[in-house]
């Protein structure tokens, strides 16, 4: 070893004083960002101590009927993707916030930022997806907006989207009702809109067409509805993947999650692209998936009913939630170790090598 | 998946454990050289299931970790330039430098790209002739062919708008620092198959030798890494210190002789500073004098900046295989991912990483702070 080697440590970047891409990325950034900032001020800190876990949407009552109310915003890049484009996303992810608390999707608001110079014909395009989508799905835009902002100061169009839903009497699935023992489901194989949207973004080419798996899960969350008080707690898949989706959850309920990487399915385009781009498919993003936490009694009429569903492509039971180690993820692997699958504190880099 | 799933078999794994627990009767400590076998060795519970006499000690082969801080430095100084587009692999834009990292310069405008091979950013350079399009070559030997193709073509091609700051450094040299600090711990290398594949085992043989110490030329697979310390083991209790060659299905013996052509065309062997360790002599690439005008450090004038690196953490110790990474006091703490201390905890491959993603148990009582 040389002489003059020293004990070497970049100074640490303590905070960040102006917003990275990172604090958008799903990751531990985004949760601090929503935690410390949004929800602090938004909600007060009397009440934060006793507020309930956070949800994909919130259901509020409204003298006597049950409004599950959520908003979402789209600026994927590119617009138009192999299995969508923006306008079907805008519709699908609104929606499935709404499932996931077990509502019936009813109304959407539609608010577009379009950048000047912005053709016509693709906004065209982009409108009757989202009509089309919405008549599929049962929903009606009925209130929306538009601003357009000058060359360069936006990218081609950015789409917010708000909607209602109507809580049947009797439904409450939230993460609040999480308890160990629940068997822990997937209603497909994970990774396709992520690795679809980076192989039209970065030119990559795969063996075989991949398209994304952007889909509407309200159908598929309405006839999972008939096991009643048994389906426990539903989370549609998005950024960050099945990770980021079950360590929210496992916080929120503190408990345990105990999953096998065997029973976990991807496809094989899916999984090569990952090896290749030194990605893990647990963390790449899903716009059609969703997990679901049932009780064990109820879990494989559950798996039944999915698998006679179309929007369910290859569903499984993937695990189970446990009383030990509140809040974290554990992976059980094929050579019989575990690991842990932890929150990532940004969007997954692909590596050098 | 083809060509992945036969090299993860859980039954063939346990017969390469159980074969390991037979043949080994004293402690060994082994090192992995490359971040990828460590990540493997981690994601895969590796470690778990050999038999305690065997320490794996994690090796500096994970280039994001070892690329200097003034290096970086440099790097930001460059991407902060408006009329440059500044190319990296991904992995590098969260790696601290002295006060900010890649990511911050794109936040405050800098034109920072991800890119997944060199030539993207040659092309980028042909698409944006007023910019000046800068690739951070970083890596081993394994990233150097490519690297070294680009800035041939631009040359070829006479693009002008194209250069690379080069951080490149090599395996063989870095084995022999370990071998010659004073408080080496290293009985038996896996080596990096990927370097090899590339460089060829000839590099080995003096120093399996010289040091006496067992080389296993080893792939990243489980299989591939339990076979490589199960050879590795057999040469230890046997008392034999050879090059041996694991990973044969990709490496032969003298490499990939075009891929060596092409580096020696553009490359040639300096010495260079490794973050953790110090200069280590003869241990990198820097661009041959003819090839200088693609040199970005000249370029734009950051040859000048250095950067001393204070001393928080232990990624030296780490690096050099003499601490794990829990056994550090600011580990999981004070240094995160988010918030790293040293580059072993920014790169996915490295061995900080790699045990907080896939080793630490969040504390009982963070859940109830959220």
């Amino acid at each position: 070893m040389p002489e003059d080697f020293n004990l070497s440590c970049p100074i640490p970047i303590d905070r960040h004083d102006t917003i990275q891409m990172a604090h958008g990325g799903g990751g531990r950034l985004m949760q601090r960002l929503i935690d410390d900032l949004f929800v602090a001020v938004f909600s007060g800190t009397a009440e934060r101590k006793t507020r309930s876990p956070l949800h994909d949407s919130t259901v509020l009552d409204a003298g006597g009927a049950r409004l599950a109310f959520t908003t979402d915003t789209f600026v994927v890049n590119p617009l138009f993707f192999p299995g969508g484009d923006i306008g079907k996303l805008a519709v699908c992810g609104t929606v499935n916030d709404l499932a996931m608390s077990g509502a019936d999707p009813k109304w959407l608001s539609a608010g577009f930022i379009l950048e000047e110079g912005f053709p016509i014909e693709a906004l065209q395009r982009i409108v009757q997806s989202m009509q089309k989508t919405a008549e599929s799905a049962g929903v009606r835009i009925v209130t929306g907006d538009t601003k357009v902002v000058d060359r360069g100061k936006g990218d081609g169009l950015f789409i917010n989207t708000a909607g209602i839903g109507l809580v049947p009497d009797g439904i409450d699935i939230s993460p609040a009702r999480v308890q160990p023992g629940d068997v822990v489901l997937v209603s497909g194989d994970l990774g396709r809109h992520g690795i679809a949207i980076m192989s039209v973004r970065e030119g990559l080419q795969f063996e075989g067409a991949l398209e994304s798996d952007c889909d509407s899960l309200c159908e598929l969350v309405a006839a999972m509805r008939r096991v009643g008080a048994h389906l426990h707690c539903l989370r549609d898949l998005t950024r960050g993947g099945l990770a980021a989706a079950l360590n929210e959850i496992a916080g929120a309920a503190r408990v345990g999650v105990e999953l096998e990487e065997a029973a976990i399915p991807v496809a094989p385009q899916v999984a090569g692209a990952c090896e290749m781009l030194g990605l893990d498919p647990f963390y790449v993003a899903n716009e059609g998936r969703l997990v679901a936490m049932v009780a064990a009694e109820a879990a494989e009429t559950i798996l039944q009913i999915m698998n006679g569903h179309q929007a369910a492509h290859g569903p499984a039971i993937i695990g189970r939630i446990t009383g030990d180690h509140a809040g974290c993820v554990e992976l059980k692997g094929g050579l019989g170790g575990s690991r842990i699958l932890d929150l990532l504190s940004g969007e997954q880099m692909p590596r050098i090598c | 998946m083809k060509y992945v799933d036969e090299y993860r078999d859980p039954q063939r794994a346990r017969q390469l454990a159980d074969s390991i627990r037979r043949t080994v009767t004293r402690p060994w400590q082994i090192m992995e050289v490359c971040g990828g076998q460590t990540h493997s060795i981690l994601r895969f519970a590796i470690d778990e299931s050999l038999p305690p006499e065997i320490t794996l000690i994690h090796g500096p082969g994970c280039p994001v970790c070892v690329t200097p801080i003034e290096i970086l430095d440099k790097a930001l100084a460059i991407a902060a330039r408006p009329e440059v587009i500044f190319c990296s692999f991904g992995d590098m834009l969260r790696v601290p430098g002295s006060e900010k990292d890649l990511f911050t310069v794109k936040s405050e405008g800098g034109d920072v790209r991800v890119v997944y091979s060199p030539m993207d950013a040659l092309t980028l350079a042909r698409k944006n002739p007023e910019r000046e399009v800068v690739f951070f070559a970083v890596g081993f030997e394994t990233t150097a062919p490519a690297n070294a193709m680009a800035v041939a073509q631009a040359a070829r091609l006479g693009i002008k708008n194209f250069s690379i700051l080069v951080s490149h450094v090599l395996v063989p040299p870095a084995i022999e620092a370990i071998m010659t600090s004073p408080d080496c711990r290293v009985q038996g290398f896996l080596a990096a198959g990927h370097v090899c594949a590339v460089m060829g085992m000839g590099e080995y043989e003096p120093l399996a030798k010289k040091y006496r110490v067992p080389i296993v030329v080893t792939g990243f697979e489980p299989l591939d890494i339990l076979h490589g310390i199960e050879m590795c083991v057999r040469q230890l209790e046997e008392g034999r210190a050879e090059v041996e060659n694991q990973y044969a299905r990709s490496v032969r013996p003298e490499g990939n002789p075009a891929a060596i052509r092409q580096v020696c065309e553009v490359f040639e062997v300096s010495s260079r500073k490794w973050r953790g360790i110090g200069e280590i002599p003869r241990s990198g690439f820097q661009l041959r004098s003819e090839y200088e005008p693609f040199d970005a450090a000249r370029r734009f004038g950051v040859d000048q900046i250095t950067a001393d690196e204070p001393a928080e953490c232990i990624a030296g110790l780490v690096l050099q295989g003499q601490k794990k990474p829990h056994e550090c006091p600011a580990f999981g703490l004070r240094c995160t991912p988010e918030r790293p201390l040293g580059a072993p905890m920014v790169s996915s491959e490295g061995a900080c990483a790699a045990y907080y993603r896939y080793r630490r148990r969040r504390p009982e009582g963070e859940a109830d702070e959220r």
